[in-house]
């Protein structure tokens, strides 16, 4: 048997976050009727021009400078040729010999171990419309319709090296470039929209050759498990064609999450020639350094900064930290819990947002920005639990009232409700004495050497407290009292 | 009143001696008149021409009018013009009606000019001589059985033929300048980027640049000032600031003009491929500068051999690819019987486009194919860029350089219609002005066997104004320009 390599590089469509297309000034909005955000440049009437909206360059600067790539200093637009209903002007406007970003790196984590995915380049270029082929209704029966307002839309497509090795890697990719293109504020990320859509190049050698196996490209993957499931089919498929003596032709294929199959939709004799040729409509993009560096400053501190400093600063472990900055909204609401919270708490705040706050927002299927608790009122009731006024399970109960918008603060809701700890010990030893005289049952059996009953006498004293007696206070005087 | 400079049909409207409507209806008339002669227009709607005469007449009664209030002017239908038929010459868009001005148009509506007509013109601005219209050649009013040059064709017949005291056109590789050297027309093609190409169908967006016809250059200086300014549209439109083109025109005459200015006589135009009758005329106007207090140097561009072929890579490469969007799927012509979707590409395509564009769309897409791209499209953008270079050197030595427009008089409808190269080699002096993108002008020289023959001055990028003046100061001391076809009184 031999044993078979995987190659994997990922092709990714990231829909930039502009109001306005990246050619035209159509509004960029998704789920409107169909050709209502198509003007005349989006439908390529005769003699209409593009015109570049900076803010999509603005977006594909930012991604290079967040993965370490070289900002090019010149970048041209190519059109791309093919006919199709759904591309109004029979080209694609794109960038074929001179991307804006050039190169770059991204972290990705598989398991345990860390690993480090080469970019080759991203290019900015328009979406096309969409074809629809059904529900047109009965006055369309044997058309197919087109719908332009998706035509023009600005896309950063981001290209890998043949870095990946297995589907769990590909996956980590797609999901490390998701979060980061969602963090630096360029992209949405929602794949159900086709805001963030990926093609995977997948080929297999035999261990220890040098050279690539053919490869296959699957089109339009735009979930993770699909992700998953199509690399996973695709590498067995080509693994089982060559062990059968077979051989693999470069296509391009669909996955068909139905079946759970990949199949091929044109193989290389179908491929088209594109005639790429620089766009004489626009002029070539001269991209000034002191631009660049104004884009930098503009950016938000990037995820790896991020970890190593929740890190060092809160002593946070590193999957907290990891955990903690799957998006900037989290970790930039944990920093505003802890700025509230104090720094002694960090620790007590990443185990809120992460374990309570995360398993409340999960259950009503909310996001973290929809939190109905502000990071500065759980940041509050954690700074009480800290410094001893409440237990943590008042604070569960106080946390309950925030959520449910019964108060403005902890502190407000644990002075009406009465829930301050009692610590005070004349006050604990009094309500002792008066327990102890009235169940002499329960001192005996713990003289006799049964531990439960001291537990049971700790219970009734919570149970009379409502439980705002400071457990560890009342444990400590306790045993002196019956020692 | 026909033959009024513009600016004295200016002063004719302002000071109520004619009216707009009527000037309009005088037009109007003569077109019902000779058009049919000429072919020169494809579209004529007197009662929207009318309706503009009439509002411009309450904006000059109000006292409003500006150089081109209520003077009607013709426009080549490469111009979207809105809720016009805006067909560029084509079969395939001989029924699209426009839902929208160019910018060319509208900023003629907004200086209260009207609109006459929308001119005759190759088709999609791909021809010499107005023969590859899908509405048929337009007959030179010089004689009818010559072509009037292309692809501005029917705008310059109708300028000749006074059917319009002035037009627009557009200059791909010399299609303003060719026809007004054939037409007895002054026509310019201004620096790439001067006027806006918004709306303004593309045939090669590298090349292509609007321009305006008259009959003098002192009217083209009016057009010009209407037609020019940034447009921020158009990508490739300069964000200059504003200027008179008529400022130099407007200066003070005097017995020497045009002392100092050095113009250059390029070897290259001056040899083989020119006429003999156009070589003469063209010899004897530089005489008349030297007149004026010019003096010549001797000049080269020794690319400009390479012209013709790097053009007829660079302009059908980029045509291929404007074409693509004719496919029949949202507007223009779709044919009426098709198998599926491929099948309606290819029949509407073959349809819809004449021989001359589906020639040039197979060359552009030849020369854009994967393992041609370099021996062809980059190598003609290198020889560009060798002939821009050649411009810029010339211009250390010379402000202006002169030569003949085209190597003939206008030819006999037929005669190179079937020989496609012969047809280029009439462009052989305009092509290497729009591969630089420089500003160039035609004017009249003269008469070889009574047909005009035309002077083309090539000038530096943004020299319009000087171009225009050095073309008045001969116009000042000529009168070929005020010549007037027989037979269109």
């Amino acid at each position: 048997m031999k044993q078979w390599e995987v190659v994997i590089g990922i092709e990714t469509h990231a829909q930039l976050s502009t109001q306005a297309k990246i050619f035209s000034g159509s509004s960029t909005a998704f789920g409107s009727a169909p050709n209502v955000q198509a003007n005349a440049v989006d439908i390529a009437l005769p003699g209409v021009l593009p015109v570049l909206n900076k803010g999509a360059v603005v977006c594909a600067i930012r991604f290079g400078l967040a993965v370490g790539a070289e900002i090019a200093r010149h970048s041209v637009f190519a059109r791309k040729n093919y006919f199709y209903p759904d591309l109004p002007k029979g080209y694609q406007i794109s960038q074929y010999e001179w991307p804006v970003v050039l190169g770059g790196q991204l972290a990705i984590q598989v398991g345990e171990s860390e690993k480090t995915v080469s970019l080759t380049r991203a290019h900015l270029e328009e979406d096309a419309g969409k074809s629809l082929h059904e529900g047109l209704g009965p006055h369309f029966r044997e058309c197919s319709g087109i719908d332009l307002n998706r035509a023009g839309t600005p896309l950063l497509e981001i290209v890998t090296e043949p870095d990946m090795r297995s589907s769990a890697e590909a996956v980590a990719y797609a999901r490390a470039l998701h979060a980061l293109v969602r963090w630096i504020g360029i992209c949405d990320g929602n794949m159900q929209e086709g805001s963030f859509r990926c093609d995977a190049n997948v080929s297999v050698r035999p261990v220890g050759q040098p050279h690539f196996g053919t490869r296959r490209e699957i089109k339009n993957l735009n979930s993770f498990r699909f992700m998953q499931q199509a690399i996973d089919y695709e590498v067995q498929w080509q693994i089982a064609t060559l062990e059968d003596g077979g051989s693999i032709e470069q296509a391009t294929v669909l996955f068909d999450p139905v079946s759970g199959e990949t199949r091929a939709m044109r193989s290389k004799e179908d491929a088209h020639d594109y005639r790429y040729f620089p766009d004489p409509d626009l002029l070539p993009l001269a991209i000034d350094r002191s631009w660049v560096e104004q884009i930098r400053a503009q950016l938000p501190e990037l995820p790896t900064a991020k970890r190593e400093r929740l890190i060092a600063d809160y002593g946070l472990s590193a999957y907290d930290a990891r955990v903690l900055t799957s998006s900037l909204e989290l970790v930039g609401y944990y920093e505003a819990t802890v700025a509230t919270a104090g720094q002694a708490n960090a620790k007590s705040c990443a185990n809120w947002v992460m374990v309570d706050l995360a398993a409340r927002l999960n259950k009503e299927d909310r996001e973290i920005g929809e939190s109905p608790v502000s990071a500065e009122q759980l940041g509050g009731l954690i700074a009480r639990i800290g410094d001893g006024t409440i237990s943590t399970n008042i604070a569960r109960k106080v946390f309950d009232f925030l959520w449910n918008g019964e108060g403005s603060s902890a502190d407000e809701i644990i002075a009406r409700q009465g829930l301050q700890q009692i610590s005070d010990s004349s006050s604990l030893e009094m309500l002792l004495d008066e327990l102890l005289a009235a169940n002499p049952a329960m001192v005996a059996e713990f003289r006799a050497g049964k531990e439960k009953a001291f537990n049971a006498l700790i219970g009734q004293v919570m149970k009379a407290t409502r439980g705002q007696a400071n457990p560890q206070r009342v444990s400590d005087l306790l045993r002196k009292k019956l020692g | 009143m026909i033959e009024c400079s513009l600016q004295a049909m200016a002063t004719a409207l302002a000071n109520k001696e004619i009216s707009s409507v009527e000037l309009t209806h005088l037009y109007l008339d003569r077109i019902a008149r000779y058009n049919p002669r000429l072919n020169a227009y494809i579209t004529v709607d007197p009662a929207r021409s009318l309706a503009q005469a009439r509002a411009a007449d309450e904006r000059l009664a109000r006292g409003e009018g500006g150089p081109l209030t209520g003077i009607p002017i013709a426009h080549k239908d490469i111009f979207c013009a809105k809720d016009w038929l805006t067909t560029c010459g084509s079969k395939m868009l001989s029924n699209f009606v426009s839902p929208y001005d160019a910018a060319v148009i509208a900023r003629f509506q907004t200086a209260g000019a009207v609109m006459l007509g929308k001119t005759n013109m190759d088709e999609f601005a791909m021809g010499s001589s107005n023969e590859t219209s899908f509405y048929g050649p337009v007959h030179n009013p010089w004689d009818s059985s010559c072509v009037p040059g292309g692809s501005s064709g029917g705008s310059a017949a109708s300028v000749a033929a006074r059917l319009a005291p002035a037009a627009t056109g557009t200059d791909t590789g010399g299609s303003i300048r060719q026809p007004a050297a054939l037409c007895n027309l002054t026509g310019m093609k201004p620096t790439y980027g001067v006027i806006s190409r918004y709306g303004m169908v593309a045939f090669a967006s590298s090349l292509d640049q609007a321009g305006p016809l008259g009959r003098s250059a002192a009217d083209c200086a009016t057009l010009l000032n209407t037609m020019a300014g940034f447009d921020e549209r158009d990508s490739t439109s300069l964000d200059r600031p504003a200027e008179d083109y008529s400022r130099e025109i407007n200066g003070a005459s005097t017995a020497k003009p045009l002392a100092g200015l050095k113009i250059g006589l390029p070897e290259e135009f001056f040899g083989d491929g020119c006429s003999p009758e156009v070589m003469q005329l063209v010899e004897a106007a530089i005489g008349e500068y030297r007149q004026l207090g010019a003096e010549t140097v001797a000049i080269n561009l020794p690319s400009m051999g390479l012209s013709v072929a790097a053009y007829y890579v660079i302009a059908p490469a980029e045509a291929s690819s404007n074409l693509a969007r004719f496919d029949g799927v949202r507007y223009g012509y779709r044919a009426p019987a098709y198998q599926d979707l491929n099948d309606m590409y290819c029949k509407s395509r073959a349809q819809g486009f004449g021989d001359e564009v589906k020639r040039r769309i197979l060359i552009g897409t030849y020369v854009l194919s994967h393992g041609y791209y370099d021996a062809y499209y980059l190598q003609a953008q290198r020889i560009r860029r060798l002939i821009a270079n050649d411009f810029a050197r010339a211009f250390q030595k010379c402000d202006v350089i002169i030569g003949p427009t085209s190597p003939s008089t206008a030819f006999k409808l037929g005669e190179k219609a079937a020989d496609p190269v012969q047809m280029y080699l009439s462009d052989i002096y305009t092509i290497a002005v729009n591969l630089a993108g420089l500003p160039g002008i035609s004017i009249p020289c003269g008469f070889a066997g009574g047909l005009p023959a035309g002077l083309q001055l090539i000038g530096n990028y943004f020299a319009e104004a000087r171009l225009l003046n050095i073309a008045h100061r001969y116009q000042q001391a000529n009168a070929w320009h005020l010549q007037r076809p027989d037979g269109f009184d």
